[in-house]
C-alpha cells in the first residue's frame, strides 16, 4: 500500500518538476516569477488533445507538436510582454505584466474552446502491469518515462553544452555574461523556449493521466509547480525537480491516509512548514545580501 | 589614428554629473592610465566604452566604429575585453569554462548546431579548449583550469579575470584596478603581467588605477580625472609636473 502510494505520488510529482523547471530556470536567470507559466502548460494539454482528437496524431507526435507549440509561446510571450520592461522598470511591473499575460492566456482558451471539460480519447492501451503487489499503469510508465527523459536532456543540456554554460553564467551574474560577448535576450529567449516546452509536455501527460482539459486548468497546477520550484529552492535546477517530486507525494500521502478533501492543505501545510525551517528552500543558497 | 577615442563625453546620474566632457584618445599597442580619486569618474568611462551607460552627450569610436549605437555584447565581440574593480567571476563554473563563455561569444557556431553535436562546433570546441589552455598557462592558473573559480586564492581569481577577457580575443583590453588588494610583490608580478600580455598578444591596454606607482611604472600616457573632468594628460613626466595635479591629486599624499 504504502509503496503504491509512492509510486503514485512519484508519478504525480514528476509532472510537477516538469513545470517547476520552467519557473526556476526563469527566475533564475531574470528574477521574474512567470506566472504565465501554467497557461503555458494549459495551452500545452490543449494542444495535445487537438492534434490527437482533430488531427488524428499518436500520442508521441501529439507530445511534440504540443512542445513545439508551447516552445514558440513561451518565446513570444517573453517577448511581448517581459522584454519591453527589462531594465526599465521595476521586477514588479514585470510581475503584474505576467499576471496579465496569465488571465490573458486562460479567457483566450475559454474564448475560443469554451469553458467545457474536455476528455483525451484512448491514446495508450490501458495496460495494467504487475510488479509483486505494486500495479503500474501503462500511462504512469509513459509519464514516469518522458519525465525522466526530459530531465535527463536538460542536465546534460545545462552542463556540457555552449547554451548550458552560457545559461550558468547568465543566472550568476547577468551583467557580466553580457560584458564577455553573452547575447543575454537570446539565452533568456531560449530559457523560456524550454521552461515552455516541458510545460508542454507536462500539460499533454496530464491531460491523459487526469483526463481533463479546460482553460482554468493551469491555475491550480501552475501554483503548486511554482510551490514545488520554492520548496526544492526556487533558481535551482535539481532543486525544482526534487520539489516537484516531494510536493507530489506529499499530496498522495495526504490523500491516501488522511483525507482526499484535504489533499491541497496537506501540501501547501507541509510546503510552509518547510520553509519556516529551510527559507531557501530543500537545494537553494543562502542568500546573503551586500549591505 | 587612435584605436579608442572619447570626444566630448558627459554622463549624469539623476541630474548629477559623473563625467563633463571627457576627451581620450588611445594610440594603439599602448598602455594608457586613467587615474584620479574616488568618485573622479573612472569607472564610469569603462561602463561607457563597454556600452552599460550610454552617455548623455558625446560621441565613442573604436576604430571607425561609434559604439554608442551598440549593445555591450555586441561591443564585446568587436574586440574590447575587461576586468572588474571587485572580481565578478562565473564563481560556479570551473576556471577553463570561465574563458570557454568568452570564446564562445566571438564563435562562428549557431549554439544550436552546438547542442546537435555538429562536427564544425566539434572542431571549434576542441580550438577553444587549446586556447583556453593556452591562455591559463600564460596567466600561472594551467593547473587549475578544472577547479570552481570560487576556489581560488583572491590574486589567482584577478588573473582569471584578465585570462577571461583575454579569451574575447581583444584589441583592446580594460583593466579596472588590476592592483587592488595586491601587496608589494604581487604588484611587481603584474606589471610584468601586463607587459607581456601587450607585447605577446600584440593589444592596446587602458587601465584605471589608485596606485600611483604601478601607473607610472607601467603607462606610457596618462590622463587624470578630478570629479568627472579631465584635469590633464601625458607621459608620466609630465603628469608628475603638473601643478593641476598635484593640487589636486598627487599633493595629498604624495
Amino acid at each position: 500500500m504504502f509503496l503504491q502510494q509512492l509510486l503514485n505520488g512519484i508519478t504525480l510529482g514528476s509532472t510537477y518538476a516538469l513545470i517547476a523547471l520552467g519557473y526556476t530556470m526563469v527566475y533564475g536567470i531574470v528574477q521574474l516569477i512567470n506566472f504565465a507559466h501554467g497557461e503555458i502548460y494549459m495551452f500545452g494539454a490543449a494542444v495535445g488533445l487537438f492534434l490527437v482528437t482533430v488531427a488524428g496524431f499518436s500520442l508521441v507526435p501529439a507530445l511534440l507538436g504540443a512542445m513545439t507549440f508551447c516552445m514558440l509561446l513561451g518565446v513570444l510571450v517573453e517577448k511581448i510582454a517581459y522584454r519591453p520592461l527589462r531594465g526599465k522598470s521595476s521586477r514588479l511591473s514585470a510581475l503584474i505584466s505576467a499576471i496579465g499575460v496569465s488571465i490573458f492566456l486562460s479567457t483566450f482558451m475559454l474564448l475560443i474552446a469554451g469553458p467545457n471539460t474536455r476528455r483525451y480519447p484512448e491514446v495508450v492501451n490501458p495496460t495494467t502491469y504487475h510488479i509483486g503487489s505494486l500495479q503500474l499503469s501503462s500511462m504512469q510508465i509513459i509519464i514516469l518515462l518522458v519525465a525522466a527523459l526530459l530531465m535527463i536532456g536538460l542536465n546534460l543540456m545545462i552542463q556540457k553544452t555552449r547554451l548550458g554554460m552560457a545559461m550558468r553564467a547568465t543566472s550568476e551574474d547577468l551583467e557580466a555574461a553580457y560584458l564577455m560577448g553573452i547575447d543575454v535576450d537570446r539565452i533568456i529567449s531560449l530559457t523560456f523556449a524550454i521552461g515552455s516546452a516541458l510545460a508542454g509536455a507536462g500539460g499533454v501527460m496530464v491531460g491523459i493521466y487526469y483526463n481533463a482539459v479546460f482553460p482554468y486548468m493551469g491555475t491550480m497546477v501552475g501554483l503548486k509547480a511554482f510551490s514545488a520550484a520554492v520548496l526544492g529552492g526556487i533558481g535551482s535546477v535539481p532543486g525544482a525537480m526534487l520539489g516537484g517530486i516531494t510536493l507530489g507525494i506529499l499530496e498522495i500521502m495526504g490523500v491516501a491516509y488522511i483525507s482526499s478533501s484535504f489533499k491541497d492543505a496537506i501540501a501547501f501545510g507541509i510546503l510552509i512548514i518547510v520553509l519556516l525551517i529551510r527559507p531557501q528552500g530543500l537545494l537553494g543558497k543562502k542568500i546573503s545580501k551586500k549591505v | 589614428m587612435p584605436i579608442l577615442k572619447l570626444s566630448d563625453i558627459s554622463m549624469e546620474f539623476g541630474g548629477l554629473r559623473a563625467l563633463d566632457s571627457v576627451d581620450l584618445s588611445i594610440e594603439e599597442h599602448q598602455i594608457y592610465g586613467i587615474i584620479g580619486p574616488n568618485g573622479a569618474g573612472k569607472t564610469t568611462i569603462f561602463n561607457i566604452i563597454t556600452g552599460i551607460y550610454k552617455p548623455v552627450k558625446g560621441n565613442l569610436f573604436f576604430k571607425d566604429i561609434n559604439l554608442k549605437n551598440y549593445p555591450p555584447y555586441k561591443i564585446a565581440r568587436m574586440g574590447i575585453g575587461r576586468t572588474f574593480q571587485n572580481i565578478r567571476l562565473f564563481q560556479k563554473l570551473s576556471v577553463i569554462d570561465n574563458l570557454r563563455v568568452s570564446a564562445h561569444g566571438i564563435s562562428k557556431v549557431n549554439i544550436i548546431a552546438n547542442m546537435l553535436g555538429f562536427p564544425n562546433s566539434r572542431r571549434e570546441e576542441k580550438q577553444i579548449m587549446l586556447k583556453s589552455g593556452q591562455l591559463l598557462e600564460m596567466l600561472g592558473l594551467y593547473e587549475k583550469g578544472m577547479e570552481l573559480a570560487d576556489s581560488l586564492s583572491y590574486g589567482e581569481q584577478r588573473r582569471l579575470e584578465i585570462a577571461r577577457a583575454l579569451a574575447l580575443e581583444p584589441a583592446l583590453l580594460l583593466l579596472d584596478e588590476p592592483a587592488a588588494g595586491m601587496n608589494a610583490s604581487e604588484k611587481i608580478e603584474l606589471i610584468d603581467t601586463i607587459k607581456s600580455i601587450r607585447d605577446n598578444m600584440n593589444l592596446t591596454i587602458l587601465l584605471v588605477e589608485h596606485d600611483m606607482s604601478l601607473v607610472m611604472n607601467i603607462c606610457e600616457s596618462i590622463a587624470v580625472l578630478d570629479y568627472g573632468r579631465k584635469i590633464a594628460d601625458g607621459d608620466p613626466a609630465s603628469i608628475r609636473n603638473d601643478e593641476k595635479v598635484i593640487s589636486s591629486y598627487l599633493g595629498m599624499g604624495a
